[in-house]
């Protein structure tokens, strides 16, 4: 099957769509390309997927990079897969700033995941149209629509990044290793207050309990930590290498969309996480008009006497009339 | 505000039992720094898993690294599971590879091979005209 070029018509999108939802892989891996590449046919694609999707637990995994985020992924997608779920997996990896190439290395540990037919994808985090916050719930929506539950999204969580992804999924797990860290920086890390449930992965390493605890003592001591009509977040320990704990893992990631379900809070995310998505192609769109504007209108040279500031305002009083 | 295209994307491992990866990693930092994205798969890896990969990533182009002379068997082998499953991705493969094997290789329909001497630029431009993207990333 031959790719639909950017411009190609929406039926070429619509039967890739149909593929997809009957459970073409091919067909769902190319509409993540096209959903990569952004621009008309990455929008004929979220159409398509929009009135099917609703039917995955979105779930975030992030954390440190070394964590083992990739290892844990794979081996809860593999418990998940085996006990007859059909999980799908978007492993998210930083480009290179300088030459915008990546080496997308997260499937060197999901050989398993693989064997046991969950879907995976890896995507760079650059190189898109409209950025990652865009890419991710657009590839996240292909997947849900295709019939995967739970998809899971996998980011290295450092920077921004992170909160993108919280963005897009209904449970965020936070994974930390022994040595990452005392309580102090439990607390001062904004990663951490992200979190639905919390693993320590490497548990059979020494130090393991003492991040527990210290992430037991920054839950005790914070307000805020907790986010709203989830509860206090769990902590799980595995040794993800061995399996250890993830059965432990997978009950916890279940019983938090049960919490979500329970207090309409999933609903309440969800639309969030619209009205996010709704900001993000809003900003993509006036940024395009704005380089366009500063592009062919000759806007352009701004005068050195003009601050920046007042030079923006004044253009953007004319763009936005 | 269209794209011009994804970069290329490239799925690099080693195919059964053969633990030197080195070269395949030093291949990976090359491609990753001419702009294309590597789905890096590493090594023992099985047909199933490199058809799966090239499946799930879309790829464009399949780099397969072998320094155990396993090639002549192996090389088709990988060619003819991708033709199976009907994905025309074609394969590259790099490590060492006797002159004299070339033809046969070719003629199972490997796309290209990249000796131990190859330089940066051969082993992109070989990726970049495999993938049918001369002169673009």
């Amino acid at each position: 099957m031959e790719a639909p070029e950017p411009g190609a018509g929406s039926s070429a999108v619509a039967e890739l769509a149909d593929a997809s939802r009957s459970g073409d892989r091919r067909a769902t891996a190319r509409l993540l390309s096209l959903v990569e590449r952004g621009g008309d046919p990455a929008d004929e694609v979220a159409s398509a997927a929009h009135a099917h999707v609703g039917g995955a637990h979105v779930v975030g995994i992030t954390g440190a990079p070394g964590s083992g985020k990739s290892t844990i992924t794979n081996s809860l997608t593999t418990l998940l897969a085996e006990a007859g779920r059909r999980p799908a997996v978007l492993a998210v990896d930083p480009s290179s700033p300088l030459t915008g190439g990546a080496i997308l290395g997260d499937r060197v540990r999901m050989s398993g995941a693989s064997e046991a037919g969950v879907f995976i994808r890896s995507m760079a985090t650059r190189g898109h149209a409209g950025g990652l916050a865009l890419a991710v719930p657009g590839a996240v929506r292909v997947l849900d629509a295709a019939g995967f539950d739970p998809v899971v999204v996998e980011t290295v969580g450092v920077g921004q990044v992170e909160v993108d992804v919280t963005d897009a999924a209904d449970t965020t797990v936070v994974v930390v290793a022994p040595g990452w860290g005392d309580a102090v920086q439990a607390n001062k890390a904004g990663l951490l207050e992200v979190a639905d449930l919390f693993v320590v992965n490497k548990a059979d390493r020494p130090g393991a309990t003492d991040a527990r605890r210290d992430l037991d003592l920054m839950l005790d001591l914070s307000t805020v930590a907790t986010r709203p009509g989830s509860g206090r977040p769990s902590i799980t320990m595995t040794t993800a290498t061995e399996g250890d704990g993830i059965g432990e893992l997978a009950a916890a990631v279940a019983g938090h969309l049960d919490l979500l379900c329970q207090g309409g809070e999933l609903d309440r995310r969800r639309e969030k996480r619209r009205i996010a998505e709704v900001r993000a192609h809003l900003e993509h769109l006036l940024a395009g008009a704005a380089d366009e504007a500063l592009a062919t209108e000759g806007l352009l040279p701004v005068q050195a006497s003009e601050s920046p500031m007042m030079a923006a305002r004044r253009l953007a009083r004319k763009l936005l009339g | 505000m269209v794209d011009t295209g994804l970069p290329i994307r490239v799925v690099l491992a080693k195919l059964g039992l053969d633990g030197h990866d080195r070269g395949l990693k030093v291949v990976a930092r090359m491609l990753r720094d001419a702009g294309m994205e590597v789905v890096y798969l590493g090594l023992r890896q099985t047909t199933d898993n490199i058809v799966a990969a090239v499946e799930q990533e879309d790829a464009d182009v399949v780099g397969i690294s072998m320094h155990n002379a396993g090639h002549l068997t192996l090389g088709p082998l990988i060619v003819k599971a991708l033709d199976e499953a009907g994905l025309a991705v074609p394969v590259v493969i790099g490590g060492i590879v006797p002159d004299a094997d070339l033809p046969e290789l070719e003629a199972a329909g490997v796309a290209a091979v990249l000796g131990p001497g190859a330089s940066v630029e051969e082993v992109v431009s070989t990726v970049r005209s495999a993938a049918g993207r001369d002169g673009s990333t």
